[in-house]
């Protein structure tokens, strides 16, 4: 097949809404939806602010199987609010956890699964988006001890905020080449450091920082992936499958400070790679 | 250094951890020591400013890539010391905003110190927060906001939030005077402690002692109830439901019961 029949034979997992890339990922026929639209649980803090709420708060939480095991997967939807994490969508995510988490130490087989898309904290629900995340990260590090959490970035909103460090605390994370992960946004550093420190509109410069590729290049990701559905779900299953056990990258704490002690005068692009290698 | 960058944390650092030794784990921008707290000798840390800091944007007391990897390092220091309970004093104006930052993966070391305090919380130790002046954003998730008990001083300028009024208001598209208002009426956008105290996340707000000047008995008095949070974490859960089981969370954050509850009833 030569190569824009190759292209043409995927289907863009980017380009997929929340609901149907939990669909993409787990097996078919297995997908079923908890709390979801005609249930009708909206964020209750939005109209008084003048946002139209929608009936999933902008996540979709799906119960199925992922290789023939029980597995849920926490889609974020990026086109609502930037999928940004408000009280519903953050306890949703954070509930769908704590389940998974019950069930890991009553020996259940769960694969959890988390597709990050997302600015961070909602700020029309500032302190409660905060709680929240506060929330998920600690039932990412709880449920991390029994079971593995993959999570992936595929993009185009990317994962900033409070939830990169959720990102941070998966087992296993995927990106693709499009995928960003930071703590900042590029707009938050230019507003609050000056263009000198982050011009904003400079895509390469903004994914030469954060992108996929990077981030899988110098650790901060565990593996690349191509934009394709059918691809993103067989890396996720193979993370399940090929459970190395890892320690996880935030615990790596001597690591990482090592890593950082040499850094060199300017540490960018090859410098920073040729300090440590991705691989784990 | 100029005026607005808070000396706080140092202050209640050296309040809570008098005389004792000081521990050189982290930077030179987190400190840590082992202090006698009530019949408990527990394990203080805090964030506070480096003039001197290598990464220039972590200068004013946030939370940077090297003061994110030093707080995993004086945390994960006491694990396995059974029971060991575990302070965070809190003033953390924000994480550092910055290009190396993002390069260098401060959403990594930030995400090491919540780990660290999550892990021990885990393992039975008691973790404490005492937020003494701002806990904003990224750097209240990485310092102080795994804790079993939030405890904060009931002071105008202690503050609990998202992010910076300033740039909240950006990102919103709001005046700082509309997100003011705004404020007044939807709780959870309120800057205060008290608006804080009222969503049901603290444990406790400590009132009557002044935050920029204690006496010994304002120490005194703080130390007790650092005691107190510390022997109610011990009866409690390792994880963070208790705040869930307010009153004050049952009326201003039912929604966070409800999903949690629909989700359980359609788990299986």
């Amino acid at each position: 097949m030569n190569a824009t029949l190759t292209l043409l034979d995927r289907t863009s997992f980017i380009e997929l809404n929340a609901r149907e890339r939990a669909q993409a990922l787990l097996d078919p026929g297995s997908f079923r939806e908890l709390l979801g639209p005609f249930d009708a649980v909206e964020s209750p803090w939005l109209m008084a602010q003048g946002v139209v709420p929608q009936s999933d708060d902008g996540v979709v939480i799906a119960r199925g199987s992922i290789g023939g095991v029980p597995a849920v997967v926490i889609a974020i939807e990026g086109a609502f609010q930037g999928g940004s994490t408000g009280e519903v969508s953050g306890a949703k995510i954070a509930g769908a956890l704590e389940l998974a988490l019950l069930d890991a130490q009553a020996g259940r087989p769960i694969r959890p699964v988390l597709l990050f898309e997302t600015g961070g904290v909602r700020l029309q629900e500032a302190n409660l988006g905060l709680a929240a995340m506060a929330d998920i990260h600690a039932a990412l590090i709880a449920l991390r001890r029994h079971v593995p959490v993959v999570g992936v970035i595929a993009g185009m909103v990317g994962c900033f905020g409070g939830m990169s460090m959720s990102a941070a605390l998966t087992s296993y994370l995927i990106m693709t080449r499009q995928g960003r992960l930071g703590l900042n946004g590029p707009e938050v550093i230019e507003q609050n450091a000056g263009i000198a420190e982050l011009d904003s509109r400079d895509r390469q410069l903004i994914w030469s920082l954060t992108g996929g590729e990077q981030r899988v290049a110098t650790g901060f990701a565990d593996q690349l992936a191509v934009d394709d559905a059918d691809t993103i779900a067989h890396v996720v299953r193979a993370a399940f499958d090929t459970d190395r056990s890892l320690p996880a990258n935030s615990s790596r704490v001597a690591h990482w400070r090592d890593r950082l002690s040499r850094l060199p005068e300017r540490a960018e692009g090859a410098a920073l790679r040729a300090l440590s290698p991705g691989e784990r | 250094m100029d005026d607005d960058v808070s000396l706080r944390g140092r202050l209640w650092f050296d309040a809570i951890a008098g005389e004792s030794q000081r521990r050189e784990t982290g930077p030179v921008s987190v400190l840590a020591a082992d202090a006698r707290i009530g019949a408990e000798m527990v394990r203080v840390i805090a964030v506070v400013p480096d003039p001197d800091n290598r990464f220039p944007r972590a200068r004013r007391g946030e939370v940077g890539i090297d003061e994110g990897w030093g707080l995993a390092a004086c945390v994960r220091e006491v694990l396995g010391e059974a029971g060991r309970p575990i302070l965070a004093i809190v003033d953390v104006p924000s994480q550092a905003y910055g290009r190396m930052e993002e390069l260098l993966g401060i959403h990594l070391a930030c995400a090491a110190a919540a780990d660290a305090y999550a892990t021990a919380r885990l393992d039975g130790h008691p973790v404490i927060s005492l937020v003494v002046g701002q806990a904003l954003s990224g750097a209240f998730l990485a310092h102080g906001y795994q804790a079993n008990r939030v405890l904060a001083l009931d002071d105008p300028k202690v503050s609990i939030h998202a992010m910076g009024k300033l740039a909240a208001a950006r990102v919103t598209r709001r005046s700082v005077a509309e997100l003011e208002a705004l404020a007044e009426t939807i709780l959870p956008l309120g800057y205060g402690v008290r608006s804080f105290a009222r969503l049901g996340l603290l444990h406790e707000l400590i009132t009557g002692v002044d935050a920029n000047a204690p006496t010994p008995a304002h120490i005194d008095h703080v130390r007790q109830r650092i005691a107190a949070a510390i022997e109610d974490a011990r009866d409690g859960s390792h994880d963070l439901s208790s705040r869930l089981g307010s009153v004050e969370a049952k009326q201003q954050r039912a929604a966070s019961i409800r999903v949690r509850e629909l989700l359980a009833a359609q788990w299986d």
